[in-house]
């Protein structure tokens, strides 16, 4: 075999690496014994490299892989599990940026090499980019170094089409002329176009947002290959790409919503949210932490639906203290986690598991909605639209068709919430005024140690 | 000048790109909705491998402009990739399932 062979093959063992990588994810008993597996594709894939023909500048290359390792290992390390979702963002914006930066530093080489060379230089230079830049505005609104409100530009949705405009033509340009002075305005055009494309989109929908970059990557990524064609950056950006399309379709079908409605929805959901909050005069039902503590010590099951309000207000740990307590009793506990709980899709779980709740009480959607009806009480910490019973009713309603937790089937229904302000959606929620329903005010950690110290003594 | 390997047209590429497509959206489907987070990270991770093409075009770089835009996109892969599966391996090392929790299991037998 020559060695031009033997780098292929190692390519080839690397990419059925990471296929078994994400084949691993379909159970948490092998997905991290899946993710070594990823991990040794990528170093064979390194190491094969290294024998590539003609390769020089190795005092470059080393320098940079160790300084990249040591600012990427320290971060991962150090991150803690509620700002997950702005970690996976960096990383997917600096993935991105070296996507397009090597489609960009490759494009002189190929300058006469047909139009279809030409097409991968420009798309990965594009999407590329636009991933950084999108990426990073992901990441300043979920650490809020920035509003995590969506941002309305006056007339950004003039600059957004101008800026479309003027990439399609420098797309045509570019592989017209060969021009690098036209390369190097797209580029820009990619920047500015990722920063107006995230800008608008806010609050929960972020999590959509990080997979569909995600996608973008990997097809900058893919692109990156064709232009270098290199088989293994096609299949592995191919993958990406491919999973994140697919994932990102499956969350905003979790939301009931489309992709077009998510990123470009704020431009014309204005009137929905107007006037929300103005009904919430209405009487509720208050309950004192004790009632609550009493309901719970001597019901059968209880069916925890931990949102967005628990990650924010970091009860994961109390939230388990409380379920384990319940169990000690022999409480029935498990909790019910909707698609888009959290701050990304299934980032509810991950800090759950950081609680050690054990995997097993995590139900699914489709799983626990059967079990409602057998259930005394589901108690529901930070979470609203998810189990407002007008998605399903109302058809009307800006949420209808979103798939959501049938709490309202079950005895009881405890809400933790810190006020009665309505959810993401802006919409109210008729469950809040039922006959079968508590309210317990106030911050979610705070309520919850004081259950948790009232359960002990009931 | 990077392109000394055996040259696949772009038909055949055409082709591992396509294939590619089915074998991720197959791959995907099967992935527990639990795990989604892992699931991002860990695909991020797998397209932090553009660092074998940044070490390419750094390894054939001849002029300032492209070792510059290689060292960069070198530094910046490597972030992505070795960053992407230790949080990933991070995040997956807390999925356990009741047997293996020591403390339920004394419970249980109490």
């Amino acid at each position: 075999m020559t060695r031009s062979e033997w780098i292929q093959l190692g390519y080839l063992v690397a990419a059925v690496c990471f296929i078994l990588a994400l084949k691993g994810l379909s159970s948490p008993k092998t997905a991290r014994y899946g993710n070594f597996i990823g991990a040794g594709g990528a170093i064979l894939a390194v190491v094969v490299t290294c024998f590539y023909p003609n390769m020089s500048n190795w005092p470059l290359i080393i320098g940079s892989v160790v300084l990249g390792t040591a600012i990427g290992v320290p971060a991962a390390r150090a991150v803690p599990m509620t700002a997950i979702p702005q970690m996976v963002a960096a990383f997917n914006g600096v993935g991105g940026a070296a996507a397009a930066l090597v489609a960009v530093a490759d494009f002189r080489t190929h300058s006469n090499a047909g139009w279809a060379v030409a097409l991968a230089v420009v798309f990965s230079t594009a999407v590329g980019f636009i991933s950084f830049t999108g990426s990073c505005i992901t990441f300043g609104k979920l650490q809020e170094i920035m509003t995590t409100r969506p941002v309305l530009v006056p007339g950004g949705r003039f600059i957004s089409f101008g800026l479309l405009a003027a990439l399609v033509v420098l797309v045509g340009v570019v592989i017209g002329t060969g021009s690098v002075p036209a390369l190097a305005a797209l580029a820009v055009v990619g920047l500015i176009f990722g920063v107006m494309l995230v800008l608008p989109v806010g609050g929960a929908d972020m999590a959509i947002v990080i997979s569909l970059l995600n996608s973008f990557t990997g097809l900058a990524v893919a692109a990156s290959g064709a232009v270098l064609r290199n088989t293994l950056l096609i299949v592995a950006g191919t993958l990406v790409g491919a999973s994140g399309a697919l994932l990102t379709h499956l969350m905003s079908q979790a939301m009931g919503r489309s992709i077009g409605n998510i990123m470009f929805g704020a431009f014309t959901s204005k009137a929905v949210t107007a006037g929300a909050g103005a009904a919430s005069d209405r009487s509720v039902r208050t309950g004192t932490v004790d009632d609550i503590a009493i309901l719970l010590a001597y019901s059968r099951k209880v069916v925890v639906v931990p949102g967005y309000g628990l990650a924010v207000a970091q009860a994961q740990h109390t939230v388990r203290e409380l379920a384990d307590l319940l169990e000690s009793k022999g409480v029935e506990v498990s909790y019910a986690i909707h698609p888009v709980a959290g701050r990304m899709p299934g980032h509810m779980n991950v800090l759950l598991a950081e609680a050690n709740v054990p995997y097993e009480q995590l139900k699914e959607m489709d799983e626990v909605n059967p079990e409602f009806a057998r259930t005394d009480v589901v108690v529901v910490v930070g979470a609203n639209d998810v189990v407002n019973p007008a998605a399903r009713e109302d058809a009307s309603s800006p949420i209808y068709g979103m798939p959501i937790l049938d709490v309202d089937a079950a005895q009881h229904v405890v809400f933790l919430k810190r006020s009665m302000r309505p959810g993401f959606a802006g919409i109210e929620n008729e469950l809040l005024f039922g006959d079968k329903t508590t309210m317990l005010f106030g911050d979610a950690k705070d309520t919850l140690t004081k259950l948790v110290g009232a359960v002990k003594s009931a | 000048m990077t392109e000394i390997l055996s040259s696949p047209t772009w038909l055949w590429l055409l082709t591992i790109f396509i294939l590619s497509v089915f074998v991720g959206f197959e791959v995907i489907s099967k992935v527990s909705s639990m795990l989604h987070t892992p699931l991002m990270s860990g695909a991020n991770a797998i397209h932090g491998v553009i660092l074998v093409g940044a070490m390419i075009i750094l390894g054939a770089a001849d002029n300032a402009v492209q070792a510059l835009l290689g060292v960069l996109a070198t530094i910046l892969a490597t972030i992505n990739m070795v960053g992407g599966f230790v949080v990933t391996d991070r995040m997956l090392e807390m999925f356990k399932g009741r047997s293996k929790s020591p403390a339920v299991k004394e419970e249980v037998q109490r």
